[in-house]
């Protein structure tokens, strides 16, 4: 392969941004060039993925598509390539910014060019760190995604915006800061920053404990994990509905992403080590979450809660090292990706019909919007992980491998599972039926034409993976054997070491 | 080859200035003549430098090295002064302060920074730094109807003597301890433990503090920052940092290199404190202009972390900060400089409030420049810490990269703060509507800059490689 394809995907959003900013802003009217150039971009983007997880080798673990330039001269190489896990998240990425793209030409009233703009460049940052195999560049994009991110929730979004934008964004720069200390450490340990090196030479057991933590300040906060999870009820709530669908659908994963590719895969012996502090912070987020989100007022808020807690499986899936447990929390944070967005899509519907995300103003809107209702119906089901839908698929997987190792652990998780039917039926029997109490919501309407196709595209590939979730076994399997292979071989070689 | 053919841009810098006052004294309303006759001296010492860039040598007695180093922290000096020369010109005009002398002293003060950093010798060293402090005096109360300016000039002048003659006294006890005034010599006449000289160490240290603003010799900063004029302060904030740093890594790394371990933990503690200092003192600021002085308190203190690594990458890196701060600075202020309404300039940042609606592709501009003061990548500024830390974390100095990465998160918080106030807040009445490309132009090319800089990052690094000092 001669043509970077991956630079290609990576920097086609940024030349749509650069050319939606060069349209002229027709005051207001509606910008159709920037609206349809966006769309086209991303669209256009999201074939060339297609094409490219089609054409992807699934049967090895290696790195492919693999791009490499000379570029801070002696230190650092610019080097892009992908594996079958990095692919999936791509996929996703370019599936969700398209639907935002959609959504938000209705929902956002003012500058609509700006946030074109915002969501391609943030599109370009995305792909760039499931890009990225030099711990560098992966920072360089990781970081950059937080600029039009504090932008989208600090200009569109709600009433206590800037709290929240700060919030956002200082909780994030500081979390990664550490792992900036971490990645220059490296570099002076092994001599390189580039991730295949570092996996082969491995990384001195010593070094790993303190690297590791660098690195999981950086994750837990994106991903985020229990403690520092305060800033995402907060920068959902204020964001305007498409960021919090790129938030909660894609954002969240490169915390996960991250742990899978650089916390097990370069640091297994501390991996094994804080494996109990993992378990106990996410089992905690799972139940302590959960409880929260059965008290909320605001449905926005109820949705961040309930991704904090599916998060939690996926910490714990990743860390039970066996194949069931990472491949399950692959497929979560695909889901996840999916069913979040859907649902933070279906709350945008009825925010932008009655400017209300409280639960209280809704109830009985079943006989008004029965497509909408039977959509809903099919996320909220999504989200309690019943079996045919994709969020089974994961929970089912990560429950199965983390038994394999902890029994405690997996009772906890799964009481988790029953909170979650709790309270997203709660929410669903709130909002949907019940007796009409609200004599405003007797003028509410029915999804429109683009609305009802947002959510049937994304309620139909909730079902399809639900029903047939091989596609994304098959993408995963061979770098997840690799990568359990790897753990495995360093933790015995590590025992042999110290004995 | 002669010795005067090393010097040939200092000689024509002196005769230029001296031409220049001879034509303000004998032409009336002289300033729009010296102003562009400036612009073009500066344009054409960095052609004279460029064209000289291969031979070095140490001339007149070793006491003034002409090399690699000399000549690109010459050329910082001369592209920065031309900018902002460049930005300043509409705000010297609006407040009435377009006398002829503003120029000349402006020149004046850059002839003292090239003696200054081609210094070799602790006498030529000294001539140098007075010669830019006597100017910088002046321009600092260069506004002598505004009470603000002229408590700037008086307050710089007291303080900045008071440093000078502490330096002095540094210097004679090195000379006293080592027996010679040349740099080269003081550093092989010192021992591991030589008190003397840490004594005069200390003392010079606390001069070279004073002049590049640094924690605890700060106190004059935010003061004058804010008293003097705009375009003086855009000019205090840039080019006698360059100076300041570039001789502070000569003096660190030539005379003092035998005495590295007593120097390096004053300088983690001084870096440390302005970085902390910095930090923290810019969040209530509400003058933009006392704001961008605790900035740069900042920033000195991320380009002293690269000194205080003590290894050849630490000064490269140091170069490498003060580079991309001064392009960085230099878009900040000619921000600033545009921040007019009803005939006045505006130094609150509360008055910024919303202009994003108004003036679109300042508050973009602004808004990169800043993200890229904060040290967010993929702009230009987060190379520049990067960098920094890489040489820090190098020498195994984990306390300093630690601090001043958090310190960085701090940071973050005032500069995405004019940005809220920018983007977030309501509009209020919008700013005087002007294009002047003198100051747009600038803007704009900092802004391409910083934001092209990640496509090819090793660019300053590779020319910076070549300096050797020692």
């Amino acid at each position: 392969m001669n043509f970077p394809i991956l630079s290609a995907i990576t920097f086609i959003p940024l030349i749509g941004a650069l050319f939606v900013f060069l349209t002229r802003s027709e005051k207001d009217e509606k910008n159709s060039g920037a609206i349809y150039i966006s769309i086209f971009t991303s669209i256009v983007n999201f074939f060339i993925i297609l094409f490219v997880w089609y054409s992807i080798d699934k049967t090895t673990s290696d790195f492919q598509f693999i791009e490499e330039y000379n570029w801070i001269s002696g230190f650092i190489k610019f080097k892009f390539g992908i594996d079958g896990i990095s692919i999936l998240f791509i996929l996703l990425t370019a599936f969700i910014i398209p639907i935002c793209i959609f959504s938000c030409i209705n929902s956002v009233k003012t500058r609509l060019k700006e946030f074109l703009i915002a969501l391609l460049v943030l599109e370009t940052f995305i792909i760039g760190v499931f890009c990225s195999l030099d711990l560098v560049i992966f920072y360089l994009f990781f970081e950059a995604g937080l600029i039009p991110m504090f932008l989208i929730i600090g200009i569109w979004g709600g009433p206590r915006k800037v709290y929240s934008a700060f919030k956002f964004f200082l909780f994030t720069l500081l979390g990664s800061v550490l792992m900036l200390v971490a990645i220059i450490a490296i570099y002076w340990i092994s001599g390189t920053t580039d991730i295949t090196e570092i996996y082969q030479t491995g990384i001195p057991s010593e070094y790993q404990y303190l690297l590791w933590l660098a690195f999981f300040s950086s994750f837990a906060v994106k991903l985020p994990m229990w403690p520092v999870h305060t800033w995402l009820p907060d920068a959902h709530v204020e964001a305007p509905t498409a960021g919090s669908v790129v938030l909660a659908a894609i954002l969240l994963k490169m915390g996960g992403y991250g742990f899978i590719r650089f916390s097990v895969g370069m640091f297994p012996v501390a991996s094994e080590y804080f494996t109990p502090l993992i378990f106990s912070l996410s089992t905690i987020a799972v139940i302590y979450t959960s409880l929260i989100a059965l008290m909320q007022k605001d449905m926005k808020k109820l949705i961040a809660y309930s991704s904090v807690a599916h998060m939690g499986y996926v910490t714990i899936g990743i860390f039970t090292f066996n194949k069931q447990g990472i491949e399950g929390s692959i497929v979560q944070m695909f889901s996840h990706g999916l069913i979040s967005a859907a649902l933070f899509l279906s709350v945008g519907v009825l925010y932008d019909r009655t400017h209300s995300r409280l639960i209280k103003t809704y109830g009985g809107i079943v006989n008004l919007m029965p497509k909408y209702s039977f959509l809903f119906m099919i996320f909220v089901l999504g989200t309690l992980g019943l079996p045919g839908t994709s969020g089974f698929v994961g929970e089912f997987l990560v429950l199965v491998g983390v038994f394999k190792v902890n029994y405690l652990v997996a009772i906890l998780a799964s009481i988790g599972v029953i909170l979650a039917a709790a309270y997203i039926l709660w929410l669903y029997k709130r909002v949907v039926f019940g007796k009409m109490e609200n004599i405003q919501l007797k003028k509410i309407k029915d999804v429109n034409l683009s609305e009802a196709v947002i959510l049937g595209v994304l309620s139909a590939a909730v079902l399809f993976f639900g029903f047939y979730p091989d596609p994304l076994f098959q993408t995963v399997n061979a770098s997840v054997d690799n990568l359990i292979n790897n753990y495995n071989t360093d933790i015995q070689k590590n025992i042999t070491l110290n004995k | 080859m002669l010795d005067l053919n090393f010097i040939i841009p200092e000689i024509f810098l002196t005769l230029s200035i001296l031409v220049f006052v001879l034509i303000g004294v004998f032409v009336k309303n002289s300033f729009e003549i010296i102003y562009k006759l400036s612009l073009f001296l500066i344009f054409l010492l960095i052609v004279i430098i460029f064209s000289n860039n291969n031979e070095y040598s140490k001339i007149f007695n070793e006491s003034i090295s002409i090399d690699m180093f000399s000549i690109y922290s010459k050329i910082l000096i001369l592209i920065s002064t031309f900018f902002i020369l460049f930005i300043s010109k509409r705000y010297i005009i609006d407040i009435k302060n377009n006398k002829f002398e503003y120029p000349v002293i402006v020149l004046l003060s850059i002839l003292g920074m090239f003696i200054m950093v081609s210094s070799n010798d602790l006498i030529v060293f000294y001539l140098g730094l007075e010669l830019q402090s006597l100017a910088l005096y002046i321009l600092a109360s260069i506004d002598r109807d505004n009470i603000k300016s002229s408590e700037a000039g008086i307050k710089y002048f007291v303080l900045s003597a008071l440093s000078s003659g502490l330096l002095l006294y540094g210097c004679s006890l090195v000379y006293g301890f080592a027996g010679s005034t040349n740099f080269e010599t003081i550093s092989n006449n010192t021992q591991a433990f030589n008190v003397g000289i840490i004594f005069g160490m200390v003392f010079i240290l606390v001069g070279l503090a004073f002049k590049v603003s640094v924690v605890p010799f700060h106190m004059w900063t935010p003061d004058v920052y804010q008293g003097a004029p705009t375009s003086v302060t855009s000019f205090f904030s840039v080019v006698p940092k360059i100076a300041g740093m570039a001789i502070f890594i000569k003096f660190m790394y030539v005379p003092f290199r035998e005495i590295l371990d007593q120097w390096q933990y004053i300088l983690v503690f001084m870096s440390i404190a302005s970085m902390i200092l910095g930090a923290v003192g810019a969040m209530a600021q509400k003058n933009i202009k006392r704001l961008m002085a605790y900035s740069s308190i900042g920033h000195m203190g991320y380009a002293l972390a690269g000194i205080a690594s003590g290894t050849e990458n630490g000064f490269k890196s140091t170069l490498v900060y003060i580079s991309i701060y001064l392009v960085m600075n230099i878009g900040a202020f000619g921000c600033i400089l545009l921040m007019k309404r009803d005939g006045k300039y505006i130094e609150e940042i509360n008055e910024l409030s919303g202009i994003s609606k108004n003036h679109p592709l300042i508050s973009l501009g602004f808004l990169v420049i800043l993200f890229s003061l904060a040290g967010i990548p993929p702009l230009a500024g987060f190379f520049a810490k990067f960098y920094i830390f890489m040489s820090v974390i190098e020498s195994n100095m984990f306390t300093l990269a630690i601090v001043g990465l958090v310190t960085t998160v701090i940071s973050a918080f005032y500069y995405i703060r004019i940005i809220k106030v920018m983007y977030f807040d309501d509009p209020k009445k919008s700013f005087e509507r002007f294009t002047d490309y003198r100051i747009h132009g600038p803007v704009i090319i900092s802004c391409i800059l910083l934001i092209s800089f990640f496509l090819y990052p090793s660019f300053l690094n590779d020319i910076v490689s070549k300096i050797i000092i020692f």
